[in-house]
């Protein structure tokens, strides 16, 4: 598995760059993560990752788009929870790199 | 000898076989789904304790908990970790495991 | 596990079918529990009317009070709790399987319906698919 080092901290991910383990995650490699995707970390980046951070923590998954965006409208307001909104944040679809920046598991059992 | 018994007794009869060959004194190992078997209220809990006149009865408990079953563990069955499951393989002349 | 799909649920109108996902297994013995449960999280972006229902030792998988730390796996029982989100609200436990197992409802972690073994029959030969595991 390749290593990246960042802030001093050696992180272990896979082929696309995601984070083997989920207890690794910190706000250095998270940025690091971002800048890989071309995103640059605002506060309202941040609510979103920690947001799929503790939906992660609470029912050991990441959740659907259409799932995230109805819980973000429920946690964050309705003019956050929504899909333009979200893929303004994150471009190239907000379960995607939100969750990589999250260091979620990569998506699998996708169709 | 050490009986080693994996499979659910609500699902396979491992557990049946294990018990009706396991003689006195010997020891019945339960890990994995077999776990269920020793907890309070399963229909397989019975069997357990009508074996437990002549053998002992152990449940791994690391696969107690992660079944959410460690706090409905029939009296009379021992609980053993790894290590616990270590000693008993070691302390018995054969094992036998009713895959 | 994940299952990010973009734009799945954004299709045409298609035909609502009744699905039925039948769970039989203890939850971390086989993969069986975990491998259904990603079906039905995935299946949720049809847009399907879908049924879970736990018989025999799949009542196993509801079970509270879970702690895999020891075992080293993920405790996919709290995943159970996200179906809520994805509108599958539809969770159907059978009575007699209950009562073999010493389990209550009070035992669960999630708000599920009590069926007798009749209700549950009646309940399967009304759906469309019934997929078991």
């Amino acid at each position: 598995m390749p290593m990246v080092e960042v802030a001093g901290k050696s992180f272990e991910v896979d082929e696309e760059g995601y984070l083997t383990n989920l207890n690794d995650w910190n706000q250095d490699i998270a940025v690091y993560l971002a800048q890989e995707e071309k995103v640059e970390m605002t506060e309202n980046h941040w609510d979103v990752v920690n947001f799929l951070r503790e939906y992660y923590d609470e029912y050991q998954i990441a959740p659907a788009v259409r799932v995230l965006t109805k819980a973000v409208a429920k946690k964050l307001g309705p003019e956050k929870g929504n899909n333009k909104y979200l893929y303004e944040l994150f471009p190239y679809g907000p379960a995607k790199q939100a969750c990589k920046i999250a260091g979620l598991p990569k998506p699998t059992g996708c169709i | 000898m050490l009986h080693i018994v994996n499979k659910s007794a609500t699902e396979r009869n491992s557990l049946e076989s294990a018990l009706r060959m396991a003689t006195k004194g010997s020891a019945v190992l339960l890990i994995e789904d077999a776990v269920y078997a020793a907890t309070q209220g399963s229909v397989a809990a019975a069997k357990i304790q009508s074996a437990m006149a002549d053998v002992q009865i152990y449940a791994l408990g690391p696969d107690l908990d992660a079944r959410g079953m460690s706090a409905r563990v029939l009296d009379g069955v021992k609980v053993v970790d790894y290590g616990g499951f270590v000693d008993l393989v070691t302390e018995h002349n054969s094992c036998q495991s009713w895959l | 596990m994940s299952d990010m799909m973009d734009d799945m649920d954004e299709g045409g109108e298609g035909v609502v079918k009744k699905f039925m996902f039948v769970n039989r297994k203890a939850p971390h013995g086989t993969i069986y529990a975990l491998e259904g449960l990603e079906v039905v999280l995935i299946s949720a972006a049809f847009d399907q009317d879908v049924s879970m229902v736990f018989v025999d030792d799949g009542v196993y998988e509801l079970i509270k009070g879970v702690n895999t730390k020891g075992i080293e796996v993920k405790d996919f029982s709290k995943t159970y709790r996200a179906l809520e989100g994805y509108d599958i609200e539809k969770l159907y436990v059978e009575k007699a399987s209950m009562d073999a197992r010493g389990l209550t409802e009070d035992d669960l972690i999630v708000d599920v319906t009590v069926l007798d073994s009749a209700e549950m029959a009646n309940l399967m030969a009304e759906q469309d698919v019934v997929i078991s595991y």
